[in-house]
């Protein structure tokens, strides 16, 4: 324990572990899930175990193997990779208690594929978070493409099917055709892959050639989900919900902004970044994204789309945020990750307890489902407020930062539109919880009696998230620390 | 004007182009692989003329008085031998090309062996050895 | 023993191929083919160690000195595509125990392992000698034990094809010998390090450049025929689709790949790098119909319904990215050609090794047919999936590497059409891999009758390959450097 080397690679094996387990004991589903849990806690014990190194100022890091000559497969754990892996790690088990009772409530086949993959998953988000160099980073940013195909077509229906094909059809599209012709790009320029403080790119090419690469780059990270390369997410949300709550509200979208956050900070730098034409266009597309992504969502009857939109828009911030090239834009994303990953999984669990308890995925049919469902819908209420940004949930300090970055930018146009999006998302999601609570349900309802709460394993999680939501409002201090280090390692 | 000295290498030409539009053009199997028994017959008759050098003699050693009886030179009896032998200079023949169209006939031949059983096996299996039937044979399949 | 280790590589498979025939039993001939494909792999392992470390090594045969004898010169490329087909052969004749009792009837067997043999000791034949008609008796050697062994596949289309492939084999072939003539006939020497000293002082001199320019051109001609180089490609997916399993497996991974190298013999070898490019402008045609053979035969690939056929018409795709990657003409993009030519014959043999697993239990590659056996036979299915991420230039797979290397050799002469293809071409093999994946993931069967595994005489040789592919994705130094270096002595050769 004592190498901080090995905590490194332990957080990222842990899962894989745990998924290991999770075969071996598939024979007998309550040890299967205990595994889980428990690998589950162990990995955020380790990732806790880093953040107090990272808060000391240590970056604990590993050389694994070198793949072609130069180019190495290397950990380093920095404080914005934390702010991911923090997010990621804590969120998992949360995830997992709630997937016990959503996959046994909902009486889904293949819970041993399910879980097996989850947790294959969550080793190529920490994989991710902890890359030292633009080649890991890709590693693990397809692997984290190719694990989690199993799980968004886990019912194995031609709807799944037809999902799967767009999601790795975008997924792939980008990352191999854009991203990677970008990364050998910057290794023929710059002759290393390390991400540094400052960045690596500076001074060795032409600005024009620079403003290039960073469209590649921030179009080709295909998680980021920037519009037109969007319709992957709202195909993935045919997956089971738990899927749909970590992956594609947490670690796979993050996964995606956390790259262009870490790009822009660690191989542009900042600096490099404010004199780039293409910055500002880039901001721009990302305002598109937010305002059509909020209007889309708007349109949606469907719960899970209307949150998949949702999280289109919200993604967006965080790509404007590192493209303001400023401090606070900086600082504001790196929080947004935070901060919207806690507001949509509750969100997502919400939904998902409302289709396992009231099998209802419409919201023109949730009139009144407040009254028998009172802990999901509050639950929801509490997440809606902080993808919103209003106090008292954690999504507020992210926007403010955010806000104030467009400021400094002097981009009054980019407040705007921050401001447009979270009306829009004020009447989108607080739609729901109005409707639950303050109509009647409506005769022809199925099942009008019988209505209960979600499992209490469920129910149980989203508390916790919930909980978390509110407490990020009243102590935001660990995220803005950490981003707070980022900035001024990578701003000089 | 043609020269007549190159007057072989037109040959090779003609039978080159002969066997080669038999080998395209034809459906008949066999036909076609006398087309190409015709294409690489000419390649032996060009390599052939490559190892022609005029005046030259038959590329066979004569053990010439001044520095013979290593083993390894060959005793030829004869006439031409011995008024060749006063020569300070013989003029041979490249042997090389003639050495290496040995092995290319045998090439040759093997080629044409697998590719006639090949065409019989056809037969067997088709009933016929016109290209354009088979072709129909198997776009019916 | 180890002082001619040069030829006993080629002659030990050679004489072994009449005992084989002779016996003219199934099992012993086996064990015959076996002992010599094993012993061509070690020996080729020996000599790829020895050329690493002393340098190149020049064999004269039964003791006669060039230019009088032949001679075998195995430098690091040969000495690395040696060790290619030989492992190839190894792990391939270990899968063709099962899968040729089950393809093959029981008397043509000795005489299939002798032609197995016969290849071998003709494709590494092609690869060590340094005389070039040595080369033209080799390539003739392996043809023809290609084209009886693929004549020998259970549908009749494999006699056509075969048929079709010795046509088109036999006019490459001699080609090659025109073109070797007309080097000999304006040299007076056929050893490859005399004709790299010679053609260009004759090239230079002016009297008699024409007909150096005419052998140069038949043998572009004749070796892009041998190594399918589209649009010489024709005989390949027939060929490949109707041959029985196990050949397809080695062919697909060895043949063409041996035939690439001989295009780096000649062009960078013996007529020298500033010849071929400077002066007859290779690149400008070589460069061309790689792209288009990329592209064209990948999205034939993708509307393909018999897999083994999607997997040739793929092959002619991924012929097109080697020899893209040389007719860039730097050192990076010869690489990255060697490159790829060794991670395709893996990933290659690997996808058709899992094909004739499928072929051995359900008696059919199309896809349609292959319904459900993700579930039914998930051994199988895992390792096409394994290969397929390879095809697709997943990072951690060799597919990566090649795509590594071309991509930087493409940003690095500045050429962007040729990184757009390259990746346009990965993102169809996506296409067409996921349309083998989706119908043997998420179709289930009509009927219930139960479908086994394959057995695990088939299974881990494919693994073994599948293995390397992964292998070899994560530690790609070894095989970066024998090409880069590989690479850097064939373009330094003209100094």
């Amino acid at each position: 324990m004592s190498d901080p080397g090995m905590i490194v690679l332990l957080t990222v094996l842990l899962p894989v572990i745990g998924a290991g387990l999770v075969l071996l004991l598939r024979k007998n589903e309550n040890a299967r899930e205990a595994a889980t849990l428990l690998t589950g806690a162990l990995t955020f014990a380790h990732v806790l175990a880093l953040l107090r190194l990272v808060r000391a100022g240590e970056s604990p890091g590993l050389d694994i193997l070198e793949v072609v000559p130069n180019v190495w497969l290397s950990f380093e754990v920095e404080p914005l990779g934390m702010v991911f892996a923090l997010v990621a790690g804590f969120l998992w088990p949360v995830t997992s208690l709630y997937a016990i009772g959503y996959m046994r409530g909902h009486h889904e086949e293949n819970q041993t594929r399910f879980f097996f993959f989850f947790a294959i998953a969550i080793a190529g988000a920490m994989g991710v978070a902890f890359s030292a160099n633009l080649f890991t980073l890709f590693v693990f940013y397809e692997f984290l493409t190719f694990c989690t195909v199993p799980l968004v077509t886990h019912h194995q229906s031609d709807e799944a099917k037809k999902s799967g094909r767009i999601y790795l059809g975008i997924l792939l599209t980008t990352s191999v055709g854009l991203q990677l012709v970008a990364i050998i790009w910057t290794w023929v320029l710059a002759g290393t892959l390390d991400f540094q403080a400052g960045g690596i790119l500076a001074g060795t090419a032409s600005a024009g050639i620079l403003s290039a690469i960073l469209v590649l780059y921030v179009y080709g990270v295909g998680k980021a989900a920037l519009m037109p390369f969007h319709r992957w997410l709202p195909a993935a949300m045919v997956a089971p919900t738990p899927v749909s709550a970590l992956l594609h509200a947490v670690a796979v979208v993050k996964a995606g902004v956390f790259t262009v956050l870490k790009i822009s900070v660690y191989v542009f730098g900042v600096d490099l970044l404010q004199t780039l034409t293409t910055t500002t266009w880039l901001a721009w597309a990302a305002a598109v994204t937010i305002i059509l992504g909020s209007l889309v969502a708007f349109r949606k009857d469907n719960l899970k789309a209307r949150l998949a939109y949702s999280t289109i828009s919200q993604l967006s911030y965080i790509v404007l945020g590192a493209m303001l090239a400023n401090e606070l834009g900086i600082i504001g994303g790196g929080m947004h990750i935070a901060m919207h990953a806690f507001g949509k999984i509750t969100l997502f669990f919400a939904a998902g307890a409302i289709m396992v308890a009231a099998h209802e995925k419409k919201i023109s049919r949730m009139h009144g489902l407040g009254r028998t469902m009172p802990i999901t819908f509050g639950a929801f209420f509490v997440g809606s407020l902080s993808i919103i940004g209003l106090p008292p949930a954690g999504g507020a300090w992210s926007k403010w930062f955010l806000g104030m970055g467009t400021l400094e930018a002097s981009q009054f146009g980019l407040l705007a539109v921050l401001m447009l999006s979270s009306l829009l998302g004020l009447y989108y999601l607080l739609e729901v919880p109005v409707k639950a609570f303050f109509f009647e349900r409506p005769k022809d309802a199925h099942q009008q009696d019988g209505v209960h709460e979600a499992p209490t394993p469920s129910l149980i999680a989203m508390c916790i998230t919930a909980t978390a939501t509110v407490g990020l409002f009243v102590w935001p201090d660990l995220f803005h620390e950490l981003m707070q280090m980022v900035v001024s390692g990578g701003v000089r | 004007m043609i020269s007549f000295a190159l007057f072989n290498y037109w040959a090779v030409i003609v039978l080159m182009m002969v066997g080669f539009y038999a080998l395209i053009s034809r459906d008949n199997l066999v036909k076609k692989l006398i087309g190409l028994n015709i294409f690489q017959t000419s390649v032996i008759m060009m390599y052939v003329s490559f190892g022609k050098i005029s005046g030259g003699t038959a590329p066979i050693l004569i053990e010439s008085g001044g520095h013979g009886g290593d083993g390894h030179g060959v005793q030829v009896a004869g006439d031409a031998a011995h008024a060749m032998r006063d020569n300070a200079e013989i003029l041979y023949s490249n042997p090389i090309p003639h050495v290496l169209m040995l092995t290319a006939i045998v090439v040759g031949v093997a080629t044409l062996a697998l590719g006639l059983s090949l065409v019989v096996r056809i037969k067997e299996a088709y009933g016929t050895i016109e290209e354009d039937e088979i072709t129909r044979m198997d776009n019916a399949a | 023993m180890s002082q001619n280790l040069p030829a006993l590589l080629v002659v030990v498979p050679m004489m072994l191929a009449p005992i084989a025939a002779l016996i003219n039993r199934s099992g012993p001939a086996w064990v015959i083919a076996t002992s010599g494909a094993w012993f061509a792999f070690g020996a080729a392992v020996q000599l790829l160690r020895r050329v690493m470390t002393e340098g190149m090594i020049v064999y004269s045969l039964g003791g006669w000195v060039a230019p009088i004898g032949i001679e075998y010169r195995i430098d690091q490329l040969a000495a690395f595509v040696t060790l290619i087909v030989s492992a190839i052969a190894a792990v391939g004749v270990l899968y063709a125990r099962t899968s040729v009792a089950s393809e093959i009837e029981e008397d043509r067997h000795a005489l299939f392992y002798a032609a197995f043999l016969l290849n071998v000791c003709g494709l590494l034949g092609i690869a060590i000698t340094g005389d070039v008609f040595n080369v033209f008796v080799f390539l003739e050697i392996s043809s023809l034990s290609a084209y009886s062994m693929i004549a020998l596949g259970q549908d009749r289309r494999a006699l056509t094809s075969a048929f079709q492939y010795l046509i088109m084999g036999s006019v490459g072939a001699t080609f090659i010998v025109i073109g070797i003539g007309l080097l000999f006939v304006m040299t007076g020497t056929l050893g490859m390090a005399d004709l790299a000293e010679r053609i260009p002082a004759i090239w230079a001199s002016g009297d008699g450049d024409r007909t150096i320019a005419v052998a140069f051109t038949f043998l572009t001609v004749g070796v892009t025929l041998k190594l399918a180089l589209f649009p010489l490609h024709l005989w390949l997916p027939n060929a490949y689709t109707y041959a029985p399993s196990a050949v397809t497996g080695y062919m697909a991974a060895t043949s063409t790949k041996v035939s690439i190298y001989l295009l780096l013999r000649f062009f960078f070898s013996v007529f020298g790098v500033e010849f071929s490019f400077e002066q007859m402008r290779l690149d400008a045609i070589l460069m061309p119909l790689a792209l288009v053979a990329i592209l064209a035969m990948s999205s034939v690939a993708i509307y393909q319904s018999n897999v083994k056929r999607l997997l040739a018409f793929s092959s002619v795709a991924q012929i097109g990215y080697m020899i893209l990657g040389i007719s860039f003409g730097s050192v990076i993009g010869v690489a990255a050609g060697i490159i790829h030519l060794f991670n395709h014959a893996l990933m290659k043999g690997a996808l058709f090794m899992a094909m004739g697993c499928v072929m051995y239990r359900i008696g059919s590659v199309r896809i349609e047919d292959m319904k459900g056996l993700g579930k039914s036979m998930p051994w199988t299915m895992a390792a096409f999936v394994g290969g397929g991420l390879s095809m697709i230039g997943v990072p951690m797979t060799v597919g990566f590497v090649s795509k590594w290397y071309l991509l930087q050799a493409a940003i690095k002469g500045g050429n962007w059409l040729a990184a757009v293809v390259v990746v346009v071409g990965s993102l169809m093999a996506l296409v067409y891999i996921w349309k083998v994946i989706e119908v043997a993931y998420f179709k289930r069967r009509e009927n219930d009758d139960p479908i086994e595994e394959a057995p695990l005489s088939l299974l881990i040789p494919t693994w073994t390959l599948v293995a390397a592919s992964f292998w070899f994705g994560i530690d790609a130094g070894t095989t970066s450097d024998v090409a880069m270096s590989a690479a850097e002595s064939l373009l330094g050769m003209m100094q």
